[in-house]
């Protein structure tokens, strides 16, 4: 009997909850360290960037306004879902230069980040919130909201932990997000993407391309319809260019140098930093003018 | 203008009002005002000055130090030395002391401060008596007990100061700006260089008379006199760790390409273009009060100002007609009058451009009302304006006008003035009227707003955060919030 022919994955994109292939029908070809090619990825072009977009910015209205126990669910449920494939990533993260032991520490910390954030969803606004002292016959409290759609430059150095330790906190807060994944080490994104279908995570709200870094930051940085940027790279440069990039609709620009295997990621300000305060008024009637004590 | 001569007309009864002008002679006014660098007075190194004007009066009050890259550099190096030497080191329970100190002083020459603003910037002496002098104290007061309570703030992130901040303020709050910028800024524990805007320098300098007085320590705060070409110099100077600029959008988007290549980290108070929503179910004279406020409130120059007017198609005629007649009731003129609801624009260039707003408007074809008030003779004055059935499209309903003057559109339904406030840039806040609270907390965590007014509007207060969403810029000043803008964590 003749040894079977194993079904080999085509890597694709993933847009709106679906996962065609980039419009532009460009791959490249990303090898491991011992030049074992790692599959033809897709080189997602401008135009993919913006259809992206376009699906976060449709899904944002009905992921801010889910409650905030659906939302931590819903992260919950990717935890689980991942733990059930985690041979598949271990496999994917040797592939792509891990040894077996630093590629099963990186996927249980993924599994575990999500835990710790689905966690926040339904508890960082009483942290950031207030109700302020005005003085004078109002009631006046500030609560934050979700910025919007957030761009995401997902960390080069980990092909899962560098996606999962940014779009966590970004979508535990109500935001949707495109997502560029790591240019040498794609695979999991994508295999991500199909942990992300599986998971009750509506179609859109994470958004998720491969492709180069140098095609696609301008496009980035310069769209108006993004509200805000998260930068989870070291190269000084290139945030520069994101940073001009952004002045047009000032966009909000956060960059980040966490050690991702350690848990000092695992913080509550993370998702403050993709959120608007909004600060309401309103008149109080001065029941107790008469000094009534009830 | 003469207020005798304005005559307040009902049906039957004709009310005058007798003029009640604020007195300015208890008031201490230099000829000539230099920078305060290093807790001194210094002279301008070019040796220029420029002039302050009374733009109720077109006349020169004072003579102001104009700025130069030499100033910033002398005032940066002063806020350096400080920052190292003394403020950055001293016990924040002790920082704290010279801000309620600072506080105290303001209160205690408030009636000075008022008339000043009012001479130097056009504003009624009501608004900067009651609104704009007592929030200033306020803001130092409230910010002074915050400097030793820092770790509190932000559990788990060990709370630091960040160092020099440059700031930049403009002329529709002279120094209730400042007060916003300097007093988080030094709880926090930096320094700072303060600019003024050119228009309206003169209480920021009377400011730094009282800091000199409530002896902060030399070079702790700064401050130093021009135009935009100083600020400028202030944002691309690299001895400056953080800038704090209020003012128009294209301003900001300028400073964030200067330091794009920078790690100076900036926070941004920008322009807005609010929506102010009147439902059919609102307290409907209460609403015209609101609608009056948050227009004409400083004459327009408000970056918060409810420029945009949205009432519902069911009560739009009567509604405009109360509106009318109720501006027609505003006393327009004399700023030191104390009886005077609008008074001067501040400057002759924000006049032309309110002007040429309102030529517009009409070129357009929008219906125009304005009031029948007369203006006086000599300086910068514009009636209230309202233009009605304005296009969304319309530039009177999408740019900042900074003048008063109302952008008039009707809804019918919800959704419909939902989409239409939140089509702009802008972020910054947002008016609703209506006496149904589930629908007024349908509207306020809709409209993509920073701060949201509900059955009132233009209310500030020092513990309530303010700044805006997209365009309007980001950061927040005032509240908790505000404190993290200066300060940094590891």
């Amino acid at each position: 009997m003749s040894e079977r022919i194993s079904v080999l994955k085509t890597y694709k994109i993933y847009i709106g909850g679906s996962f065609p292939r980039t419009e532009s029908g460009r791959f490249y070809t990303p090898t491991n360290s011992k030049g074992k090619s790692l599959g033809n990825i897709c080189l997602s072009s401008r135009k993919d960037f913006r259809n992206a977009v376009v699906a976060a910015r449709k899904a944002f209205g009905d992921w801010s306004e889910r409650t905030a126990y659906n939302r931590s669910q819903i992260l919950y449920r990717m935890a689980e879902v991942l733990e059930g494939r985690k041979e598949q990533f271990i496999a994917e993260l040797i592939l792509q230069d891990s040894s077996a032991k630093q590629a099963e520490k990186e996927v249980t910390v993924a599994i575990d980040r999500l835990v710790y954030f689905a966690g926040w969803c339904d508890k960082y606004q009483q942290i950031f919130s207030s109700v302020n002292p005005v003085a004078s016959s109002h009631f006046n409290f500030s609560a934050i909201e979700p910025s919007g759609v957030v761009a995401i430059v997902a960390n080069q150095t980990y092909s899962l932990l560098g996606l999962v330790s940014y779009m966590a906190p970004i979508i535990a807060g109500g935001n949707t997000c495109v997502i560029l994944a790591s240019e040498n080490k794609p695979l999991c994104s994508i295999s991500f993407a199909e942990v992300l279908n599986s998971s009750d995570l509506p179609g859109g709200v994470v958004n998720i391309l491969t492709g180069k870094r140098s095609e696609l930051l301008n496009q980035m940085a310069s769209h108006m319809d993004v509200n805000a940027m998260c930068y989870a790279n070291h190269n000084w440069e290139e945030l520069i260019q994101l940073k001009e990039g952004a002045v047009e609709n000032l966009k909000r620009i956060k960059s980040y140098n966490y050690e991702l295997l350690s848990s000092e990621i695992e913080n509550p300000y993370l998702i403050n930093d993709f959120q608007e305060v909004k600060t309401t008024w309103h008149p109080i009637e001065v029941i107790g003018a008469a000094k009534a004590s009830y | 203008m003469d207020m005798s001569k304005k005559k307040i007309e009902t049906k039957n009864i004709s009310w005058e009002y007798a003029a009640a002008p604020e007195s300015s002679s208890h008031i201490q006014l230099k000829e000539k005002y230099d920078h305060f660098i290093n807790g001194k007075f210094e002279k301008p190194s070019s040796g220029k000055y420029f002039d302050a004007i009374n733009p109720a009066t077109e006349k020169k009050i004072a003579s102001v130090a104009e700025g130069s890259k030499k100033d910033i550099d002398k005032a940066v190096k002063a806020a350096r030395n400080a920052y190292d030497s003394v403020w950055s080191v001293m016990p924040a329970s002790e920082r704290a002391k010279y801000l309620f100190r600072i506080a105290r002083l303001i209160q205690e020459k408030a009636r000075e401060f008022a008339v000043i603003e009012s001479l130097d910037g056009g504003k009624p002496i009501r608004e900067s008596r009651d609104i704009d002098i007592p929030l200033a104290a306020a803001h130092f007061f409230y910010y002074a007990g915050w400097a030793d309570k820092l770790d509190y703030a932000f559990p788990n992130r060990k709370p630091k100061s960040i160092g020099v901040a440059g700031q930049i303020i403009p002329w529709n709050f002279p120094l209730l700006m400042a007060a916003w910028k300097i007093a988080p800024a030094l709880a926090c524990g930096n320094t700072v260089v303060l600019k003024p805007a050119e228009t309206t320098s003169l209480t920021a300098l009377k400011l730094a008379e009282l800091i000199q007085e409530s002896g902060l320590p030399e070079g702790v705060v700064n401050i130093v006199t021009g135009d935009g070409k100083v600020g400028a110099e202030i944002v691309g100077h690299e001895g400056i760790d953080k800038i704090a600029f209020t003012g128009s959008t294209d301003v900001g988007k300028l400073i964030q390409k200067t330091i794009a290549q920078t790690e100076k980290k900036v926070t941004l108070e920008l322009g807005g273009k609010a929506a102010n929503i009147v439902f059919e179910d609102a307290p409907i004279d209460q609403a015209i009060e609101g609608i009056v406020n948050g227009i004409y409130f400083n004459q327009g120059h408000v970056c918060c100002a409810g420029s945009r007017l949205f009432v519902q198609e069911s009560i739009k005629d009567i509604f405009i007609k109360k509106l009318q007649d109720r501006i027609e009731t505003l006393i327009v003129g004399d700023p030191m009058d104390k009886n005077t609801d609008v008074g001067a624009i501040n400057s002759k260039n924000q006049w032309e451009t309110i002007q040429g707003y309102i030529e517009l408007g009409v070129k357009e074809g929008l219906d125009i009302f304005q009031s029948s008030c007369s203006l006086p003779k000599s300086g910068y004055f514009i009636k209230p304006t309202v233009f009605t059935g304005v296009a969304q499209s319309s530039k009177l309903a999408k740019e900042e006008i900074f003048g008063p003057v109302l952008a008039v559109q009707t809804f019918r339904t919800v959704d419909e003035v939902i989409e239409k406030a939140n089509n702009t840039p802008y972020g910054l806040s947002a008016g609703v009227w209506t006496d149904k609270g589930s629908k007024i907390f349908n509207l306020t965590s809709r409209l993509r707003a920073g701060v949201v007014w509900a059955n009132t509007y233009n209310k500030f207060d020092p513990t309530s955060p303010f700044g805006g969403y997209k365009e309007s810029g980001f950061g927040r000043e005032g509240g908790l919030h505000g404190l993290s803008a200066y300060l940094k964590f590891d």
